[in-house]
């Protein structure tokens, strides 16, 4: 299969599989890996069981750290983490959202002070009942996931 | 950064509140005390309010402090392109507390984070404004004799009307029930909703004023803007709607008081002004009690 094919193909690093195609990008970006200079495959619209259309992101040589896959939870929620050594998966890492989010999120709000000054957005990630939401640390607005402009 | 900053409502908890509130009923003994002698309190109001800024001051001056500080943007640094974190870290190092007002929201909390004194958040934008708050639930304290299960009617503006959605945060520690009246275009927003129903606060709904209050021990009105409205037609005819009378009062509540942040324009008329439920010039009355309780508490405790 050609998804086995490409994750057997990565010696070290890290592979971030079943993001919904319309994500990958997204995914690319909050992860900062326009400055990555590792050796990168990416795949979109891919076939899927699981899902209708997939992308794959593969990092060569570089285990992302938990704080910074934990930042995908946000847009791709079922995305699955590979950290792969010596061809080996060695961790399958579960996506938690934090509880905090630095200087990743911006605020949609045209008042905040965020927007005007130089100042670090912060925002909480609050639980509902099955659902979630960031909250502006600055102005208090809320919003929704889906709605995330990134930094 | 001074955790004894108060930028937002919920940073008090009930505990919290109910000592400002007993703090300030001492200050209305006696309002000049010289707890504050020689200490300096900075205004910083990059928005002007009159009303908000002198309740503050004449709050400090009573208390024996001086008053450093502007009244407007145009006036300050910030008009020279100073950044607020700029502005704030001077202000901090000549004053004991600084009092903001600033048009942006958030910037209250911000400036509570990189001053090296504590700062009262005195209205940031349309978020939040805690000493309006506190007076409100000042003036439900002193006329209802107690806070815990009143039936509490919002009026007007619910949608943009930060003191209505700040009220809702403070009152859920005492068991209120609501009842939100409000045209189509300025509805509870949904997530206050979603907010009462969390802490299992009853509230009811209707867009209709008239008849609609008599089992309500508060009325809280709120000022309906034009600039709210994109159909005038419709501003036209709800401001009718939304204006209280006096004939509108004669079946409610003997314990019943009209309570409104100020300045009003049309949402009362003056015939209520004389009516013994009308109690919005004391409710302003009482900022400066509530505003020495809280100067009070950030200086001295
Ligand atoms: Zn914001």
């Amino acid at each position: 299969m050609e998804k086995e094919l490409k994750v057997a193909a990565l010696r070290n690093g890290t592979v971030i599989d079943h993001i919904p195609s319309d994500k990958v990008f997204k995914v690319f970006a909050i992860l900062n890996l326009e400055k990555c200079t590792n050796q990168i495959t990416i795949g979109n619209n891919l076939e899927s069981k699981r899902m209708q259309s997939k992308g794959i992101i593969k990092v060569s040589e570089r285990f992302l750290e938990e704080a910074e896959t934990n930042k995908i939870a946000l847009i791709a929620p079922n995305a699955k983490i590979n950290i792969i050594k010596d061809y080996e998966v060695t961790e399958k890492r579960p996506l938690t959202l934090p509880k905090e989010m630095r200087e990743i999120v911006q605020c949609p709000n045209p008042s905040c002070i965020t927007n005007h000054q130089p100042v670090a957005t912060v925002f909480s990630v609050q639980n509902g009942d099955n659902t979630i939401s960031l909250k502006c640390r600055y102005c208090e607005k809320e919003l929704k996931p889906e709605d995330v402009k990134l930094k | 950064m001074s955790n004894k900053s108060l930028v937002s409502i919920t940073d008090y908890d009930r505990d919290d509140i109910l000592s400002i509130l007993s703090s300030a009923a001492e200050f209305e003994k006696n309002p000049n005390r010289k707890i504050l002698d020689g200490k300096v309190v900075a205004t910083l109001f990059f928005e002007p309010s009159t009303r908000t800024r002198l309740s503050f001051e004449t709050a400090v001056i009573r208390l024996g402090g001086s008053i450093i500080g502007f009244s407007d943007a145009a006036t300050s640094s910030s008009a020279k392109g100073e950044t607020l974190h700029d502005t704030i870290q001077m202000v901090g190092s000549y004053a004991d507390a600084i009092v903001m007002r600033h048009y942006l929201e958030g910037a209250a909390r911000y400036a509570s984070e990189v001053s090296p004194v504590p700062v009262v958040n005195a209205g940031d934008g349309a978020n939040q404004h805690p000493s309006q708050t506190l007076l409100d639930l000042y003036s439900i304290l002193k006329t209802q004799k107690k806070l815990e299960r009143l039936n509490i009617c919002l009026v007007g503006d619910l949608k943009y009307g930060r003191t209505v959605h700040s009220l809702i945060m403070a009152m859920s520690h005492f068991d209120p029930t609501f009842k939100f009246i409000a045209p189509e275009e300025l509805k509870m927003p949904d997530e206050y909703k979603v907010f009462c129903r969390k802490n299992n606060i009853p509230f009811t709904e209707s867009d209709e004023l008239a008849g609609n209050f008599d089992d309500a021990d508060i009325l809280y009105m709120t000022r309906v803007q034009k600039e709210r409205f994109r159909d005038l037609m419709e501003y036209e005819r709800v401001k009718n709607v939304y204006t209280l009378r006096n004939d509108m009062l004669s079946e409610s509540k003997p314990n019943l008081r009209i309570l409104h942040p100020l300045p009003r324009v049309t949402e009362i008329n003056p015939d209520v002004d004389a009516n013994e439920k009308a109690y919005y010039f004391q409710q302003a009355q009482n900022g400066l009690y509530v505003r020495q309780a809280i100067m009070n508490r950030l200086i001295n405790k």
